[in-house]
């Protein structure tokens, strides 16, 4: 599977990234497997996958953080051994990571400069850093404040300190890790511009995402990665989604959610005026007041840090109330009522967290063991004193076949399972008691697509079973496709509602960053909580 | 990319097994540098530990110490913390054995007595690491600390006890009277004796059994009860335990009262057994000991029993080499001690990657196909 270079210029300059044969493992497991890669000098190339595909670690190999077992990279035409970070910037090579490498109490020049200072002397560095950076601001379109402390930034903002940090270090080839995860879609298109502006100027980008969408919109090119190979090279103006989907997952997927128009009923689930202040005073919920009714889908959109994680909390009896109260299936938990989370359980809620490896399940235990967490008191695992060790175990093999749950080995470590199989199990937990509430945090983040499908499957089915679902998602293509009303979420309020039959991405993004007046509005929006 | 592609019987085999053959070896080298024979030393180590009955009893009599140090740090481990206090729950502990043991010993024998003094060794070693674990759990104050500093507060108690109230009247030396002998535990001669063989004498007693039936008991609560999986779900993941609706404080509680009761195991061996009575610095390290047998053994009652003897054999054995080469002095033996806590412990994972290189070379040599599971 060679990949031709498709652009014009790649006859004549030598490609700005050639990886030939690139092989990477790690123990028994073959990240890369002759990975071959060619990106053309002032190119957007796309590098779409899977998790664990090897995306990562392919980056990671040409920005040397790992060394290639075997293979060759070429810079520029010029074979390079890259050892580390240093040894790539030196190269020219720059990158973003999905979470910012920033010093949060620095300003924005000092983050600049930190680490390429000229001398031992800070105001030298500082004077020529400030000149650098205004005429890099200039050139690309990349207007950030020197002076501004970075933690008060907008997200957006922050990641063009970033972008910036590998211009100032004099990158010409720049690999962007899954950067839209954090930003909302007015932001996306802001990075979009740059983007374009670093093409125009013979800037090489190399984009890693999951998002087909993002894929088709700004990129030249696309390479496809499954499992460690690169399975296709297509040039973007000739491919399109679905064909994308396929060879990312190797069969056709569903990209929408099938599912009727719902019918609500009772109320199951209500919060009234939740109000929620975290250890340092800072309000994380305002007076949040919603209701989900027996049959529908309620998803809540916002970009991630705005409330949504501590509502979920509070909801599930993770955090106790502060100030408002629940009613939940005919229950009242306020401040004189405090319920933990396995009560809440007993009043038939499921709560698949937000971030499985946070919350929702102990990557140290076995998968017969996570499968029980929040059941653990069930008397159908327990004998008079010691534990049902037979019964935990044919539980988890039951999940494991109903839900498909692959490897289907109760006792393997909940960490080698695959991302998608660990949600599943998830799922699968606080699915199977049919709650009439679920709660659902993420439901596939860093899930892959074939999951994807039978996770909102899943969602669905209970929905028409009769129960009230709850969905968090950052993803707004999920909020729109699998839920049938939507709540949007900034700063701990709620700051609009509507059905999703009449949500677009637009109106809801200029929601989700608060009518777009995101930028020095308030500097607690951060990046916190992806994994 | 998990790393952790060996298999159990290298991670718990092979690899700690290396880490004290290392140790041996830069010990050897310590030891030519003074200019005596290390194979010599081995020899006097292992002669002195195993070589005859009285040397195998002593080495066991630490060994029960040490299991029971090991098995409280072990327990703590579980749920993520560290107990440096281990020393100081024995101590404490061993002073409510004694109490028990002296307001008992004329009316009852040993095996009547041994539930009372097991019971109150216990609740004063639990009562000793109760604070510390309340200090932490409700008031956010880092165990590591406070424990530390209940091992100074118990030893300046313990010498404020035995010299000012406890020490026996017209005796010099501060310690307790001696418990009545038909209420101290039998030693394993007197044991043997019963079943027709002759073993030597030594301060080895029937506690061995109690450790290793702690052992049987620590292994059902971590990993057959309620109790040991929210333990363990604490250690690894606290925020899982909160999602699970396990009350981790109280659990953390729970946990450090049950390591404390499990230091003060050592109480029985010591004063109901060997040594009949209170006295000074009785613990002798061994709570310390026991971090590094907890640490070697992998947390695991199984490796911690491995562990126990080996430390066991290194305090006799020690002990024996000291006596035997003059110019070894007990500090050398420390030293010895020392290594293998150092390559065992903090160096424990030093040759994992290259182990785990090695280990997949082989493998890939053997079957060059492999499953991927990426």
């Amino acid at each position: 599977m060679l990949t031709n270079t498709t652009s014009e210029q790649g006859n004549t300059l030598p490609p700005a990234i050639d990886l030939r044969k690139i092989n990477k493992s790690f123990g028994p497991v073959h990240a890369n497997k002759d990975v071959d890669l060619v990106v053309a000098k002032g190119t957007i190339h796309g590098i779409i996958g899977e998790n664990g595909a090897g995306k990562s670690t392919l980056m990671s190999i040409l920005y040397g953080f790992y060394e290639a077992d075997s293979g060759e990279i070429l810079v520029n035409g010029k074979l390079s051994s890259i050892k580390s970070s240093k040894e790539a910037i030196n190269a020219g090579i720059g990158m973003v990571h999905q979470h910012f490498m920033l010093i949060e109490n620095f300003t924005v020049l000092e983050n600049v400069m930190l680490g390429a200072e000229l001398n031992g002397f800070l105001k030298e560095s500082k004077l020529s850093a400030r000149q650098e950076l205004t005429r890099l601001s200039d050139e690309f379109g990349l207007a950030v404040d020197p002076d501004a402390i970075t933690g008060e930034l907008a997200v957006g903002l922050q990641q063009r300190v970033e972008i910036l940090k590998a211009l100032y270090r004099g990158a010409e080839i720049l690999i962007l890790d899954e950067p839209t995860g954090v930003l909302t879609p007015q932001e996306v298109k802001q990075l979009f511009d740059i983007l374009n502006a670093l093409r125009a100027r013979g800037v090489s980008v190399m984009l890693i995402t999951h998002k087909l969408q993002e894929i088709l919109a700004i990129t030249d090119e696309v390479t496809v990665m499954r499992a460690g190979t690169m399975v296709a090279s297509r040039e973007t103006a000739k491919t399109n989604k679905e064909e994308l989907a396929e060879l990312m997952v190797g069969r056709k997927v569903l990209l929408q959610v099938d599912k009727e128009a719902a019918q609500p009923k009772n109320v199951l689930l209500q919060a009234n005026n939740l109000t929620l202040k975290d250890g340092s005073g800072v309000t994380r919920l305002d007076d949040v007041s919603l209701q989900v009714h027996a049959g529908e889908i309620v998803g809540i959109a916002g970009v991630s840090g705005n409330g949504q994680t501590e509502l979920l909390d509070v909801l599930s009896g993770i955090m106790p109330v502060q100030q408002g109260s629940i009613d939940l299936n005919g229950t009242t938990i306020d401040k004189r009522n405090v319920l933990n989370a396995k009560d809440f359980r007993h009043l038939s809620l499921g709560h698949v967290a937000e971030d499985r490896h946070r919350q929702g399940m102990v990557t140290s235990f076995s998968a017969r063991e996570c499968a029980i967490m929040g059941f653990q008191d069930e008397p159908e695992f327990n004998g008079k004193i010691l534990m049902d060790n037979a019964a935990v175990t044919k539980h988890c093999e039951a999940l494991m076949e109903e839900f498909d749950v692959r490897p289907a080995n109760p006792h393997l470590k909940a960490a080698n399972f695959s991302g998608g199989n660990q949600q599943k199990l998830c799922i699968a937990r606080e699915i199977e008691r049919k709650p009439e509430v679920l709660l659902v945090g993420q439901p596939t983040r860093g899930v892959d697509i074939g999951a994807i499908e039978f996770i909102h499957q899943q969602i669905v089915q209970l929905r028409d079973a009769g129960s009230a679902v709850l969905v968090v998602s950052v993803e707004l293509e999920e909020v729109m496709s699998l839920c049938d009303r939507i709540i949007v979420m900034f700063e701990g309020r709620i700051v609009g509602e509507m059905p999703a039959s009449e949500a677009d991405a637009q109106t809801l993004g200029l929601l989700m960053g608060n009518a777009g007046s995101d930028k020095d509005d308030n500097g607690q929006v951060n990046a916190k909580g992806e994994s | 990319m998990s790393n952790k592609t060996l298999p159990a019987w290298i991670d718990i085999g092979v690899i700690p097994l290396i880490n004290v053959c290392l140790a041996f070896i830069v010990s050897g080298f310590v030891i030519l540098l003074i200019g005596e024979n290390p194979i010599e030393a081995v020899q006097y180590i292992i002669t002195g530990a195993f070589g005859y009955g009285e040397g195998v009893g002593y080495t066991l009599y630490y060994t029960t110490n040490f299991i029971f140090t090991g098995l409280a740090v072990s327990v703590a481990f579980h749920a993520g913390l560290f107990n440096i206090g281990g020393e100081g729950q024995a101590y404490i502990g061993g002073l409510g054995v004694g109490l028990m043991c002296m307001s008992l010993d004329s009316f009852m024998p040993w095996w009547a007595l041994l539930p009372f003094a097991i019971a109150a060794g216990a609740a004063f070693g639990a009562a000793w690491a109760f604070i510390p674990a309340y200090l932490q759990a409700y008031r956010g104050s880092h165990i590591v600390i406070t424990t530390i500093m209940f091992n100074f507060i118990a030893s300046a108690l313990m010498v404020y006890l035995l010299v000012n109230i406890l020490i026996e009247p017209g005796n010099m030396a501060p310690q307790t009277r001696s418990i009545v002998e038909s209420a101290t535990l039998p030693s394993m001669q007197e044991l043997f004796a019963a079943l027709g063989m002759d073993i030597e004498n030594s301060p080895l007693n029937i506690s061995l059994f109690l450790a290793l039936a702690c052992c049987v008991l620590v292994w059902l609560l971590m990993w057959h009860t309620r109790l040991g999986y929210a333990i363990r779900m604490i250690g690894f993941n606290e925020n899982a335990a909160v999602y699970s609706g396990i009350n981790t404080k109280r659990v953390i509680v729970i946990t450090m009262c049950i390591s404390g009761g499990m230091s003060a195991m050592v109480g029985i061996n010591e004063v109901m057994g060997a040594q009949e009575r209170v006295l000074l610095d009785f613990v002798a390290g061994a709570g310390f000991t026991g971090i590094a047998v907890s640490l070697m053994g992998r947390n695991h009652p199984v490796g911690i029993v491995i562990a126990s003897l080996l430390f066991g054999a290194l305090y006799q054995g020690g002990a024996e080499l000291s006596f035997e080469i003059s110019t070894i002095t007990r500090d050398l033996v420390v030293v010895i001690q020392g290594l293998v806590i150092l390559f065992c412990g903090a160096l424990s994972l030093m040759l994992k990657p290259t182990i785990e290189k090695l280990f997949v070379k082989l493998m890939s040599s053997n079957k060059p196909k492999e499953n991927a599971n990426v």
